[in-house]
């Protein structure tokens, strides 16, 4: 397994290298698809040259990054592309253990023993995936990340948002390992970039605790300890990390700059993601409604998911990723593949998706549609900004349908587990489901 | 005609610092003023008579020993020295003084250049804790302005059009396009960003100008390019507060509440030439008032409030001229002059006769002939004048009207190139990003000198400060002072400054590279798709004076005056103005806020809406249901007794 994989990286590494030597590197920088206000590299180099002038970088508002990656740039500026090259391949290899440990280990072993105990109907064996269609699995994680167009669109582009991705795998990764320690540190540091991954709070709860064997049920003492001790672990290493910051800058002027910048959304600069262009057009009384109805609406899912899913915080986690990805309001094509990579994971569920086709066609066409309008709007005068609205419109109701999808056919495998695969009606005629 | 008996000696005048010349020190407190007065006595009586008024008003230019024509025009017409106000400490002045001037200079391109200045001295302290209350000549708005917003120092200019530097030469007193207004408050002033609020505001109704635009998105502090003018050392940049509005229109509603401050109105004196029907139609007009504190006495003990208002229009050879370069008063302003204003001390008209020196070479005629000549330096050039007062009545001789006419008789000669000037563009296409270019010319064949240059950009331009070059003769320059403070979104401007020396017979080029935003629809101005106005970059500089380098005056001069170069003539303090920028930015689609709003909560509902049906929802059974047609039978069966289908 390790020879396929390493043939990966080598492949990935030499595109992302060879992209970084062209011409489009520079093109693929601008694109506001690629990067938002938030992770472009040229407002990172900015906020280091403010530094050399000595002007806090958050004194202005071209600058957004924390300010660890300030540091962490201040240092390896000169080999930014190994680094993002890196992050790639951490968040790659990452992926891959997690995932493998994920079936390998875990999942096949509760499979086994399920069928051992009979708790599946006999109809459902096809449901289940044997070790060799897993096998592979992992490796295709890897692939969907490194070689998703998407992900080496965001390296070129030295996106910071690889380096959030990295941070948000290596939380995955030590969270399936289940070491509750590292698990917090990571989701804090994620948070701490970026506020969303905060949902992930519970996933990585719910994961930990069904590994160490602790009941979810809220009438339980246990229940309230772990997620005690988990919250403090996590909070104390966010209390560590924001005093951090502050002694390295010396001022809090970087928590309104970086976390309300990214809750009140006052760039308005177009992206692929939703906020932009509404609250461009919006009344002024009304934006702090809207703002707090949007803002909320991504973190809102995060309960009743969770109860939803809650013996299965690896979907969970998926789900949420890809909440936080469409609902957020500074999205990159970064975001998306990250949470793409998830797709081979649940390649058992393809046979419940109903518009897996349509969707794809969607997501490519936008893909397509979004430079070429960019162009009409913006160089060539011969469309306005609706045109590009239009297909960021188009793109996220792709992305909600593609994981209402997934969603919904994993809802119904889950289904069918329970009460077999082939149901009949009382009459005996072959039965439709339907959502009740 | 008290002329008085000069005819044996020599005549001093001393005139006319128009313009800003500089201290060679380098505090950059300038000075302009026209002034007048002399001496005559014998020659070494002169010269501590020179000298007095020269420390009066701290830095005269040389004061030039000249008499008018030749010598019998000594003996003979001796209308020059009015009485003339020979200042002298001892003297106790009037309690506040007015004066007005005009200087006419003929232009190389055939424009013509008229240049107002009215200037009223009041010996009193706006400061101090009595209330001002009598006003006689300075105007009651100002005064109260001053006192309420504890004001030390106010500049403001109204522009319409743009001063082309290559063409005319240096302005004697630049101002950018558009309304320009700094102010420098005093240090007891706490809330010095409240005052400024409420002062532009007060302004904006004194002049009926856009003024009440300036908010915190325009307005700078810069560190190093404006200075004080009057005395005073605050060099905190705290109370000093600077703002431009590129896109204001100067018109007559402008005007008019600008002559009302005069104190003759424009009812007599030189104000009659002013009027808008003529004066709008020019090529550049600009209209300022600079308030300041300069010292009463040479030991400067106490100070005297200045209010200096001046108005400066150039008229075109082709529009106001007809094309023919021949030019009057009357056909410049279409009014003569028939009296001075009674209130003023002086009042009189110069025009610069530098190109024309010799008699035998005349490139232009001058008619009434005036014999009173002289010389200033002004930008660093020596130049000549003749003289017209006013306050003679021979003057306006025999037809009680004076209407200067000046006719080319030839259109050659050249102008000597500023030394300084600069041009500023935006590069790039598309409406995602840009350049701004700003080059900066050096003429001087041999001395580089070091310039200000200060940039204030709207926040909506987001300048990446790391693009920044300065390359002259294609190296990279490197600035020795940057102030860079950037921009807040909606709150305030970019501010760049930075020291640049400009090496000799050079282009400096400085570029940095911008992103343009997309702002709220509620933020574009009313007409988005015609752009948005970057102001002037504003570029300060002491340049190296060209009689330094002309050698024919030096030819002139006793040898012994000319080896080491004369300090206060070696540089001279300039302000060039670039271009303002006129900037496309990215527009939503203006007329579809509702449907934007609903087409984006849509998306939204749909993504809560599939997953809340997936969330609340559980997989069951569809049971098959019953037909329309058998639904209805069954109601009515069951209302007739008989048991439903099945």
């Amino acid at each position: 397994m390790a020879a396929p994989l390493t043939l990966l990286l080598v492949v990935a590494v030499t595109i992302r290298a060879a992209l970084f030597r062209s011409s489009l590197a520079e093109l693929i920088a601008d694109r506001v698809e690629v990067v938002s206000p938030i992770s472009a590299w040229k407002r990172v180099i900015e906020g280091l040259a403010l530094l050399d002038l000595g002007v806090s970088p958050y004194s202005g508002d071209v600058f957004h990054e924390t300010p660890l990656i300030i540091y962490l740039f201040h240092f390896v500026v000169d080999y930014a592309e190994i680094t993002f090259m890196l992050a790639d391949v951490i968040t790659a290899v990452a992926l891959y253990i997690a995932v493998k440990d994920v079936f390998l280990l875990f999942q096949s072993r509760k499979q086994k023993f399920a069928l051992e105990a009979d708790r599946y109907p006999m109809d459902c064996l096809e449901l289940m995936r044997s070790p060799t269609e897993m096998y592979y699995i992992p490796l295709k994680v890897a692939m969907f990340y490194l070689l998703n167009p998407f992900t080496i669109l965001s390296c070129v582009a030295k996106s910071t948002c690889g380096l959030n991705n990295a941070v948000f795998s290596l939380f995955f990764l030590t969270t399936i390992k289940g070491n509750m320690l590292l698990s917090a540190i990571f989701l804090c540091l994620a948070t701490y970039q970026s506020i969303y991954p905060l949902t992930l709070c519970a996933p990585a709860m719910l994961y930990l605790m069904q590994r160490q064997y602790v009941p979810v049920n809220v009438r339980r003492a246990s229940f309230w300890w772990f997620v005690a001790q988990y919250l403090f672990m996590y909070l104390g290493s966010l209390f560590v990390l924001v005093g951090l910051s502050f002694f390295l800058l010396g001022s809090w002027d970087y928590l309104p700059s970086v976390y309300g910048f990214i809750l009140s959304v006052p760039d308005l600069t177009p992206n692929i993601g939703l906020f932009w262009y509404f609250f461009a057009e919006m009344f002024e009384h009304f934006r702090l409604f809207f703002l707090c109805v949007f803002q909320i609406n991504v973190f809102f899912y995060t309960l009743p998911l969770s109860i939803k899913l809650k013996d299965h915080p690896v979907f969970l986690i998926f789900m949420q990723l890809a909440v936080i990805s469409i609902f957020k309001s500074y999205p990159t094509v970064g975001d998306i593949a990250l949470y793409m990579a998830f797709l081979p994971v649940w390649s058992h569920l393809h046979r419940f998706l109903r518009n897996i086709f349509l969707v794809s066609c969607v997501l490519l066409a936008c893909s397509a549609l979004f430079p070429v309008l960019w162009h009409l709007w913006i160089y060539a005068g011969s469309a306005n900004s609706n045109f590009y609205y239009a297909i960021t419109l188009l793109f996220n109701v792709a992305q909600i349908l593609l994981v209402s999808d997934y969603f919904y056919a994993f809802l119904r495998r889950e289904h069918h587990l329970t009460y077999g695969l082939y149901l009949k009606r009382k009459d005996g005629s072959e039965a439709t489901l339907v959502l009740k | 005609m008290a002329a008085p008996k000069c005819g044996l000696s020599v005549f001093l005048f001393i005139l006319f610092g128009l313009t800003i010349t500089t201290l060679a020190d380098g505090h950059g407190s300038t000075l302009t003023d026209g002034q007048n007065a002399g001496a005559a006595d014998s020659p070494e009586a002169a010269e501590p008579a020179a000298e007095r008024p020269v420390l009066e008003e701290r830095r005269w230019e040389a004061t030039e020993v000249q008499e008018a024509t030749s010598s019998d025009a000594a003996d003979g017409k001796q209308e020059t020295s009015p009485p003339q106000t020979v200042i002298t400490p001892s003297v106790p002045q009037p309690k506040d003084d007015f004066q007005e001037e005009l200087v006419i200079r003929p232009l190389h391109s055939g424009d013509i250049y008229a240049s107002f200045q009215f200037r009223t001295l009041w010996e009193t302290d706006f400061m101090r804790g009595n209330k001002v209350s009598h006003y006689r000549l300075f105007p009651k708005s100002l005064g109260q302005v001053i006192s309420k917003f504890s004001v030390r120092e106010l500049h403001i200019s109204f522009t319409q059009g743009y001063w082309r530097t290559m063409q005319w030469g240096q302005p004697f007193l630049p101002s950018p396009p558009g309304a320009e207004l700094w102010v420098w408050f005093q240090d007891t002033v706490t809330d010095v960003d409240a005052t400024w609020k409420e002062l532009t505001n007060v302004l904006s109704g004194i002049f009926c100008a856009s003024l009440n635009f300036i908010d915190s998105t325009n307005t700078v502090q810069p560190s190093a390019s404006f200075k004080p003018l009057g005395i005073g050392n605050v060099t905190d940049h705290r109370f000093l507060r600077y703002a431009t509005l590129p896109r204001e229109i100067v018109c007559t509603e402008n005007l008019t509440p600008w002559k009302k401050l005069l104190p003759c109105g424009s009812k007599a004196g030189l104000a009659v030439l002013l009027k808008s029907e003529k004066l709008f139609h020019s090529s550049f007009h600009s209209q300022a008032v600079h308030i300041r504190p300069v010292c009463r006495d040479w030991q400067c003990r106490s100070m005297s409030w200045e209010l200096r208002q001046t108005l400066n229009a150039v008229f075109d050879l082709h529009t106001s001229g007809q094309g023919k370069r021949e030019w009057s008063l009357f056909k410049m302003f279409s009014r003569t002059l028939t009296e001075a204003c009674p209130l003023a001390s002086s009042s009189k008209i110069y025009i610069d006769v530098t190109d024309n020196p010799e008699v035998l070479f005349l490139s232009f005629d001058l008619s009434p002939a005036t014999s009173l000549l002289s010389q200033a330096v002004v930008l660093g050039d020596r130049r000549t004048f003749s003289v017209y007062d006013l306050t003679q009545q021979a003057t306006f001789g025999s037809v009680r009207s004076l209407n200067l006419l000046i006719r080319w008789k030839s259109s050659d000669g050249d102008m000597l190139r500023p030394l300084l000037h600069a041009e500023r563009y935006v590069a790039g296409y598309g409406l995602q990003a840009g350049e701004i270019h700003t080059l900066m010319y050096n003429h001087h064949p041999f001395r580089s000198f070091p310039v200000l240059l200060l940039d204030s950009v709207p926040w909506y331009l987001r300048l990446y400060i790391h693009t920044l070059t300065v390359t002259s003769k294609g190296k990279d320059n490197k600035p020795s002072y940057i102030h860079y403070q950037p921009s807040k979104d909606r709150v305030r401007p970019h501010l760049l400054e930075m020291l640049v020396q400009l090496p000799p017979n050079s282009v400096t080029e400085v570029t940095v590279q911008f992103e343009r935003a997309l702002l709220k629809w509620t933020e574009y101005t009313p007409d988005p798709n015609h752009g948005f106005y970057v102001g002037s970059s504003v570029i300060s500089s002491l340049v190296p004076s060209t009689v330094a380098m002309d050698t024919n005056s030096t030819q002139e001069m006793p040898l012994f005056s000319s080896f080491f170069p004369n300090k206060e003539e070696s540089s001279y303090f300039v302000r060039v103005y670039t271009e303002p920028l006129l900037v496309n930015l990215p527009t939503p689609d203006f007329s579809m806020p509702y449907n934007v709003i609903c087409l984006t909560c849509t998306v939204v509902a749909v993504g809560y809406g599939s997953l809340y049906n997936l969330l609340t929802r559980s997989f069951q059974i569809e049971e098959p249901n019953p037909g329309l047609a058998k639904r209805i039978a069954n109601v009515i069966r069951r209302m007739r007794g008989v048991p439903p289908l099945s």
